[in-house]
């Protein structure tokens, strides 16, 4: 049986709620999710997310499909924006269901540790003084994509 | 043969495009090839590719490694490492 997958990169905010009720009601018993939302602090007013859209969709795709591979899912969700987005904005949701609360935990931790370092994304951080930066690659998140390497 | 170049995030910024199409002579074989010719075009391509260790490369939508060939690419994206999640 193949899992449901719903995969999407947009503009607009999402409806985490919405979403999870539509992997609950998939009937496998356990949901995880992992959301992320911009962080503010420290004179940030934006985050600015960019991506490359030929290549966005298909990545996220892979990621996912390769979650269903290594663990026994019914569904899973990543929806991530793009664009300018405020402090306490959502960026990001995965979700995963399964009938095994280990299987769908693991599987939303693969999902944004694979997504972090896989997904072409770009940040850019901007305060209020009116600068701004590119956020850097931090080698926590590569060490934390690469416990998922296949052994 | 033209290739179509996409610049993303502060590689885009430094060159001041999104993209542009190249025809680069045949000494230039592999993705690590194509960054050091744009690199030795100077002003933002230099800034741009100063550090070509930071430098990621798709070819058409699949990640592509500094040693792989550029032979038959239509469309080749140049980026530093990704951020998202």
């Amino acid at each position: 049986m193949s899992a449901s997958l719903c995969i999407d990169v947009r503009t607009e905010d999402f409806d985490a709620g919405a979403e999870l009720a539509r992997l609950e009601a998939l009937g496998g018993g356990g949901v995880a999710s992992f959301t992320g939302v911009v962080r503010g602090g420290n004179g940030l007013v934006a985050l600015e997310l960019e991506h490359h859209p030929a290549m966005t969709l298909n990545m996220m795709t892979r990621i996912a499909e390769d979650a269903c591979a290594r663990w026994p899912l019914l569904g899973v969700t990543a929806i991530h924006r793009h664009g300018r987005l405020a402090p306490g904005e959502r960026i990001v949701l995965v979700a995963a269901v399964s009938p095994h609360r280990a299987a769908a935990l693991e599987a939303t931790a693969f999902l944004i540790d694979w997504l972090k370092t896989r997904a072409p994304f770009w940040k850019k951080e901007h305060f209020d003084d009116g600068s701004s930066r590119w956020v850097e690659a931090r080698k926590e998140d590569d060490d934390a994509a690469a416990r998922w390497e296949r052994r | 043969m033209a290739i179509e170049l996409l610049y993303f995030a502060s590689v885009r910024e430094a060159i001041g495009r999104s993209a542009e199409s190249v025809s680069p002579p045949s000494e230039v074989i592999s993705i690590a090839d194509l960054v050091a010719w744009l690199a030795s075009r100077g002003g933002g391509y230099a800034e741009a590719f100063a550090e070509p260790s930071r430098i990621r490369a798709a070819i058409g939508d699949r990640f592509a490694e500094p040693d792989q060939p550029i032979s038959g690419a239509r469309e080749i994206a140049l980026f530093p490492p990704v951020t998202g999640g």
